[in-house]
């Protein structure tokens, strides 16, 4: 039965699924997106993957930016995808919404174009790991691919965003604010 | 992350784990014990409590087990401490004989279930199937306690708080019947004042010691002659009578001139709210009451809905159908009950439950109204 969410229905809604392999900070780059959404007052929701996946398979989580009240924080359909390896392409990319947009890291994802997406599916592919870990951004892969979303979809004001970053950056970890605010621009302009 | 967000002035909104939130909100209500045993979906909880409740001077302990984590409740709850455990379904199950001790022996203290699926070890993902549990038959003998279901990262921080509150006025355990989604989600959240442990209503009843000033306090469930524990039962369901008639909590969302209302707590009411939202985008007059207090269950709520004209009910759960039961008992045939829910950790999609509201109507004959009716 194909009927959309009562929240896909709504057109200023970002209902993201953030996957890849455990440690290469998807979790983080969702918190990244919830806290620009609570820093804009809208309703925001993140769910993470909590199942034996999280212990060295892949991990990944669900953010919600709504306007309206969230329903279940767990996305079936969701508008935006960032899949940083294979599985995560193959397992989300087909439940993307039509006209949705993926953004896959193609270092990991090899294999990625091989994956039909629903029809009118923006899909940007790159590799984000190679790319950041070029410039010095080793691990950024994360980051980069939520400054393209942003820049493709611009779910928050950049300036909110780069709020948002600074708030998720632990104190004890600030050495690697500015490395986080790179990558993003990096993302923002690729 | 929550680490920093929490030293945020208590107006703020941050955007917190459930489980977390428990454990904050917990410490803001005059929680100063924690006992408890790591189990998924509810490690997190234990985990903040380990990290922040010495530092206000409280004492956090991961006990040896559940049983014993529980009988250190009751004895914190008896000095007069507020006190809390938490768990998730097998382990919970553990508890029943120390929450039951507590109901016998009039102590207070708050006891965190974030459901998983069952029976047995079951699964770890989100369920509400100790719902007969947390209602009927937490532990052997005549006794209830308020149950509270939590259905925002908002509602974990106000019920345990209320928890608290309940637990000492009625001197009984009380519950938080969360699920692994509202755990292990975040959201925004505006956290309560903090309470100083020192402003709390005085506890005369606690064994504090009697400085020579008054006699013993006496804290037991022990009552060999049956007359003694005939009067101390009914005294307590005097009290129970108190909380039905108080404490009953719900929230009506479309329910005024439904002819469907769904009723659904905690996780599976979120999903049940979308789905009402669709059915009325379909000209179908749906409606959802979600109970917050399962115990004493909404009864007047529902009795409200009936009388409002509603033509049926149906009760949406993640198990296989308990709580059904209280909407019949609350409805006495009245009118219609239905079930329908997914367990093991399953969740249903608003699409599904919508496809079973269509079906509904469709078998009471009720049409969609057309648009501009």
């Amino acid at each position: 039965m194909a009927m959309p969410t009562d929240t896909s229905m709504k057109t200023n809604e970002m209902l993201c699924v953030l996957s890849g392999f455990g440690g290469q900070g998807v979790l983080f780059a969702g918190k990244v997106m919830a806290n620009a959404g609570l820093l804009d007052g809208r309703n925001v929701s993140w769910m993470p993957s909590y199942g034996p996946e999280m212990r060295g398979g892949t991990a990944n989580c669900n953010v919600s930016l709504s306007d309206e009240a969230i329903g279940s924080p767990f996305i079936t359909k969701p508008t935006a995808l960032i899949a940083l390896n294979q599985p995560s392409v193959e397992k989300f990319g087909p439940t993307l919404v039509e006209g949705g947009i993926a953004i896959i890291d193609t270092t990991l994802a090899m294999n990625a174009d091989a994956v039909e997406l629903p029809a009118g599916v923006r899909r940007f592919s790159f590799k984000a790991t190679q790319l950041a870990e070029d410039k010095g951004l080793k691990g950024l892969a994360n980051i980069v691919c939520l400054g393209k979303l942003w820049a493709e979809t611009q779910f928050a004001d950049l300036d909110v965003l780069e709020a948002a970053l600074r708030k998720c950056v632990p104190p004890k970890h600030a050495n690697l604010l500015e490395p986080n605010l790179k990558a993003l621009h990096m993302g923002i302009e690729l | 992350m929550a680490d920093q967000q929490i030293s945020a002035a208590s107006e703020d909104r941050v955007l917190m784990k459930g489980n977390e939130v428990l454990a904050e909100a917990a410490m803001r209500a005059g929680c100063r014990f924690f006992f408890g045993y790591p189990i998924t979906p509810q490690t997190e909880l234990a985990a903040y409590m380990a990290k922040k409740l010495p530092k206000i001077g409280g004492t956090f302990l991961q006990a040896e087990s559940e049983i014993a984590a529980i009988n250190m409740v009751y004895g914190a709850g008896a000095a007069g401490a507020r006190a809390m455990t938490s768990s998730s379904s097998p382990g919970v199950s553990l508890k029943g004989e120390g929450i039951s001790y507590m109901a016998g022996a009039d102590v207070p203290g708050v006891i965190i279930n974030v459901e998983r699926g069952g029976p047995g070890l079951g699964g770890i993902q989100p369920s509400q199937s100790d719902y007969f549990q947390a209602t009927r038959a937490m532990g052997h003998g005549d006794f209830f306690m308020p149950v509270l279901a939590p259905s925002t990262v908002q509602e974990m921080a106000d019920l345990i708080y209320l928890a608290f509150d309940l637990a000492d006025e009625y001197r009984t355990p009380a519950m938080i019947l969360a699920d692994g989604m509202i755990g292990q989600m975040m959201e925004p959240v505006t956290l309560p004042p903090a309470r100083d442990p020192k402003d709390l209503p005085k506890k005369p009843w606690a064994t504090t010691g009697t400085h020579m000033e008054r006699e013993h306090n006496v804290i037991n469930s022990l009552f060999l002659t049956p007359q003694k524990l005939e009067d101390t039962n009914r005294e307590r369901f005097e009290r129970y009578k108190k909380i039905e008639a108080t404490q009953q909590r719900q929230e009506l969302f479309m329910c005024d001139d439904a002819d469907i209302v769904l009723v659904a707590f905690g996780a599976a009411s979120r999903i049940a709210r979308t789905a009402v939202r669709a059915a009325r985008n379909k000209g179908i007059k749906a409606g959802l009451l979600r109970p917050i207090t399962l115990w004493p269950f909404p009864t007047k709520a529902i009795d409200g809905i009936v009388e409002g004209g509603a033509k049926a009910f149906m009760s949406v759960e993640l198990n296989m159908g308990q709580m059904v039961q209280d909407v019949e008992l609350a409805t006495r045939g009245r009118v219609p009950v239905s079930f329908y829910g997914r367990t093991g950790g399953v969740l249903p999609t608003p699409e599904e439950i919508l496809e079973q509201i269509e079906l509904r109507a469709s078998e009471l004959g009720i049409n969609p109204a057309k648009a501009g009716e």
